[in-house]
């Protein structure tokens, strides 16, 4: 039918989005509202000696100023990181203490030190900038480098060294075995560039504590309301989960930055219980750079052997992680089962082995950022699969399809065990619509346009729908990683799907409307979705890592199963026929092969009206399920980019870029489309445009639009989207996810494609034109005709 | 942003007369750096005094070859004037690559050249046209005007009503904007007239807005672009920053210098 699935139907959520009638926290307004600034160190790294509250607690408008040390002795709990992950000893991982108030040490600059409670926005603001804070400034480690250099200042007393963990996976012995008997072994030093996450929405909370019954509420910007509340309860101490209420609104993005419950959230809750207002505070875009958990920020190593033909005979990764200067909420699952897991690759490699040193440094905390840790892994591979190709002057296209996973399911060294896939496929559709045999004819008439133009490739494979439960459970996730869902019919035959996945920009109002429209035949229009409040929705695990689709729908789906068996019981009690007789569709259940039949809404009004069940019955038509995968997805593809570099100012042009995905079974292609158009423009972003650069004493020096470069339409070409989709074998729906592939898998494709371009294969990201043009200069490149 | 008092000026002489009254207080012209300032509280003027209506600042006349543009005249009004088009479409291809339409639209002439950001496009085009900058109190040349980074000849209260310049018979501005702001990293602007070539560079410079000498005279005897390709640029006397050293800069200025020759025909 038109608005199931596979339907481009429009978002049904747009029409308040587009209007401006979104309801956004800081939309939100309570009665007796305060507003909170905070005191944050302009310091990297220092003690705090004194906090002098008198000249602010004096001005106007001014409730309260509040510190760590009330912080503390009020109970609040210190933030945790949910992960444990153990080093190659089997030492557990140092995490240092996180207070969301700092009592004794600031280790960023942004790290807050005071709140201001004010009756106005500005008064809190004006008031904050005279809280007297004395530091005695320590020096910093504003890079890994400086981190684990020798004499380096400690920044968690607990984490000598500024190590967190040094972890493994996958067979050292095997590998270096392997690479010792390689035909050819290419080498390479390669950084993944440190990112902001930049949602159009900076994070904002309003908390509000009821005293009459010792109850909080929260609205903040959370991409996972539930995790939110159980990690302020269970961690945090603000409130047992039956008092707490937190809600996530509609959300203007998130890309993983959103996914944590950050000090402001916390403070913000303990506030309005201290001074019994209603407490608000919005990020601004400048405060959102400095507390927003950053992303990526890798500096790897590694080596990648290969034989007389060409086939991987090893591959050996060493990654250092920046984590910042905490550890948030899942930044050590990033760089460790989130990374190294993926570094097979779309190949088969029989060995591989990864080590993962975790480090402090005076810099924002780093977690999960669009693709987490998948991103990384898809560079490594790409990068190293590309410029082994050019070393023995091999075709990188066929170099790929020589070491491609042709059989499923296939096990990798590194735990994954990938389902389903048609890597060739993708390849061979993305290299038709990029003309990839045309190129050198394109190159020929570029150079004698003055221009050196280039094409690269990439065939990323991630992993989506994190899973299963007790398999995370035993590689130290602190959560189950389930989704839930509740289906509700109403008397009047309408549907309410209530969903632990959040949308915060993904269509999930759409798209798990057509889920369940296509599922019971009933319009599109009928069936609402209802996410993002704990008092509503049972608990549910939240969205991120592309799990809304193949876990979330999964949940959906299951209660839609049970929902079916009751609707098939109570209509053929009343049309007086065996169940096996009916079909759903066309907004009735109908008797196969005559005319007997109830409409929808009737079976709807028999459920509650309940005079005329199967005996035992219970009245009603809702069911509830827990989902749980029994494994990740693994979407892949081919992406292929072509550029043009302008010698003389080492701009890069994009002419053409393509991307051939796998997302399995696609319920909305023009949603899909969508995210894949953002999430080329934010691999984009990573690789020609963005870096968040802090100087050796730990100040971001791109701390706003004016030095960190965000992708603009003007940056980006139109681009090519196609899907060759083989179905995905482990969930109901046969669903991969499609949410940070682009992310995932551009960095590669445009970096492969410039250094075709420029003949050097040592450029970093991001690309920039000064970067490019130096490369040129030392190189010496010339515009080659062929 | 801190608690301010807006004023709004009828006239040149109106302005100067609420300025002299304020505490300390600033002229607010299209408040495009202004404003962002205040509102990053890094600036807070006791009073704005608002010129971007005084009518004496306001205007554009083409009298022969003599262009005269009101100082609150927006970068938008001046890209779209079809008088200065037609006998210098250089100012108007600058001012239709100032920012972007918001920023076109309350932005003014006047409020960059007396901000004289070492990154603003204007500062470059009144230093290549020689332009005259007419202030309440006296005429100023641009090559005295523009003294160093954010810094100008125009004293406490002082401000500028109009500019003014001959039309070149050649003339062109190519920029290489910073990828991030968009401002210039470098800007060229060429203006070759009877009086010679005067080539003035923004962006590029570790003070500010600068006239390229040897350029000019390379340029004087052969206004080409091949002309340039013997130009050398000091390195040391360039920018460095995130975006790029002073050796990248001292490539762009030569590229774009050689771009708007080009340009200029």
């Amino acid at each position: 039918m038109s608005e199931g699935i596979g339907a481009p139907v429009k978002r049904k959520e747009d029409k308040r989005f587009t209007t401006g009638k979104g309801k956004y926290t800081d939309d939100i307004r309570m009665e007796n509202q305060a507003y909170a600034a905070f005191v944050r160190s302009p310091h990297a790294h220092a003690k705090v000696t004194n906090i002098d509250t008198s000249a602010a607690e004096a001005m106007d408008g001014v409730v309260a100023v509040l510190n760590g040390a009330e912080l503390t002795g009020d109970g609040i709990g210190n933030i945790i990181c949910g992960w444990a992950i153990s080093s190659k000893d089997g030492s557990p991982m140092n995490m240092g203490a996180w207070s969301a108030l700092a009592t004794d040490t600031v280790r960023y600059t942004g790290d807050a030190v005071a709140v201001v409670i004010a009756d106005s926005k500005a008064q809190a603001r004006a008031a904050a900038e005279v809280v007297n804070v004395s530091y005695d400034v320590l020096p910093v480690a504003a890079n890994i480098e400086a981190a684990i250099a020798s004499g380096a200042p400690q920044i968690h007393e607990n984490a000598p060294g500024n190590v967190i963990y040094d972890w493994e996976i996958g067979e050292k012995d095997a590998t270096d075995a392997a690479i010792a008997g390689a035909a050819h072994v290419t080498e390479m030093d390669i950084t993944n560039n440190r990112l902001a996450p930049n949602p159009m929405e900076t994070r904002a909370a309003i908390a509000t504590f009821d005293e009459s019954d010792d109850h909080y509420t929260l609205y903040t910007t959370s991409q996972n309301p539930h995790v939110a509340r159980l990690v302020l309860s269970a961690f945090y101490a603000v409130a047992p989960e039956n008092k707490l209420r937190v809600i996530a609104p509609d959300v203007g993005g998130g890309f993983g930055s959103k996914i944590y419950i950050y000090p402001e959230e916390i403070v913000c809750l303990w506030a309005s219980m201290k001074t019994k207002r209603s407490i608000k505070w919005t990020s601004d875009r400048s405060e959102a750079f400095l507390t927003d958990a950053h992303g990526r920020d890798h500096i790897t190593k590694a080596k990648m052997g290969f034989d007389a033909d060409g086939k991987i005979v090893g591959f050996k990764v060493s990654t250092k992680a920046n984590f910042g200067a905490y550890m948030s909420l899942f930044s050590s699952a990033v760089p460790t089962y989130l990374y190294a897991t993926l570094l097979s690759g779309t190949y088969n490699i029989p060995n591989i082995y990864c080590e993962v040193l975790a480090v402090y440094s005076n810099t924002n905390p780093v977690d999960a950022y669009r693709g987490a840790g998948r991103p990384e892994a898809s560079y490594v591979v790409e990068r190293m699969v590309e410029t082994a190709a050019r070393e023995m002057g091999k075709d990188p296209a066929e170099l790929r399809r020589q070491n491609f996973v042709r059989e499923f399911p296939h096990q990798t060294p590194v735990i994954m065990n990938y389902d389903s896939g048609d890597f060739e496929g993708n390849l061979d559709q993305a290299m038709a619509a990029a003309d990839w045999n045309g190129f050198s004819a394109r190159k020929a008439e570029a150079a004698a346009r003055g221009k050196m133009r280039g094409i690269g490739m990439a065939c990323y494979i991630e992993a989506c729908g994190i899973a299963p439960s007790a398999a995370v459970g035993s590689l130290g996730a602190g959560v189950g990683l389930w989704e839930s869902a509740e289906v509700r019919v109403n008397p009047v035959g309408t549907i309410e799907v209530l969903t632990g996945s959040h949308s915060h920009g993904q269509g999930h109002e759409t798209t798990f409307a057509q889920v369940v429209a296509e599922r019971f035949g009933v319009p599109l229009d009928s069936i609402n979705i209802v996410h993002g409040d704990t008092d509503k929705v049972q608990f549910g695990m939240g969205t991120y890592g592309s799990r809304s689709g193949p876990v979330g729908l999964s949940a959906i789906v299951k209660a839609c199963d049970k929902v079916e068996v009751k609707v098939r019981k109570i209509a053929a009690h009343l049309l007086e026929c065996n169940e096996d007789e009916l079909t759903i569709g066309d907004s009735q259940v109908k008797v196969e092969g005559t005319n007997k039949a109830l409409g929808w809404h009737e079976v709807g009004l028999a459920a509650y009206t309940a005079h005329n069940l199967p005996a035992d019955m219970e009245p009603g038509l809702k069911e509830g399920a827990f989902y749980d995968p029994e494994n990740f997805t693994f979407p892949m593809g081919c992406f292929i980019a072509e550029v043009e570099v302008d010698p003389e100012t080492g701009t890069t042009e994009i002419i053409k870029f393509v991307a051939s995905d796998d997302f399995g079974v696609i319920i909305n292609p023009m949603i899909v489309e969508g995210q894949v158009h953002g999430g080329i423009a934010q691999g984009i972003g990573q690789a020609m445009l963005e870096e968040v650069i802090y100087d050796d004493n730990g100040q971001q020096l791109s701390g706003s639009y004016m030095d960190y470069t965000m992708p603009r339409a003007d940056d980006l070409p139109s681009f090519v989207v196609e899907h060759h989709n083989t179905r995905c074998t482990t969930n109901p729906l046969g669903i991969k996810g499609c949410g940070e592939a682009g992310a995932i898998g551009t960095p590669p494709a445009i970096i492969n494609a410039i250094t075709d371009a420029i003949g050097d294969n040592s450029l970093s990201m991001p690309a920039t034109p000064s970067k490019v043009w130096a490369l040129i200069q030392s190189s010496g490149a010339k515009i080659a005709a062929e | 942003m801190h608690n301010t008092k807006y004023h709004k000026a009828g006239s040149a002489a109106d302005a100067a007369s609420l300025l002299s009254g304020a505490d300390d207080g600033t002229v607010l012209a299209g408040g495009q750096t202004l404003i962002p300032t205040m509102k990053a509280r890094l600036a807070a003027p006791s009073d704005l005094v608002d010129v971007s209506c005084a009518s004496d600042m306001r205007g554009i006349s083409v009298s022969g070859n003599t262009v005269t543009i009101g100082a609150a005249m927006t970068h938008a009004e001046v890209a779209g004037s079809s008088e200065v088009r037609a006998i210098c479409p250089a100012i108007c291809d600058l001012a239709s690559n100032i920012g972007d339409p918001a920023v076109r639209n309350r932005g003014t002439l006047g409020g960059s050249v007396a901000n004289n950001d070492p990154a603003a496009d204007y500062p470059a085009a009144m230093l290549a046209l020689g332009a005259t900058i007419k202030t309440n109190t006296r005429d100023i040349a641009a090559d005295d005007f523009f003294t160093g980074m954010f810094d100008t000849a125009l004293d406490e209260g002082e401000i500028i009503t109009s500019v003014s310049f001959t039309a070149p018979s050649k003339g062109a501005y190519a920029k290489f904007p910073n990828p991030a702001s968009r401002y210039a990293m470098c800007g060229v602007f060429v203006a070759s007239t009877d009086a010679g070539v005067r080539v003035a560079v923004t962006g590029a410079g570790s003070d500010g807005v600068f006239r390229a000498g040897d350029m000019e005279a390379a340029l004087g005897s052969d206004f080409s672009a091949s002309a340039l390709d013997g130009a050398t640029v000091d390195a040391g006397d360039m920018l460095s920053d995130l975006h790029g050293d002073g050796v990248y800069r001292a490539n762009l200025v030569k590229v774009m210098a050689k771009r708007a020759v080009t340009a200029a025909g």
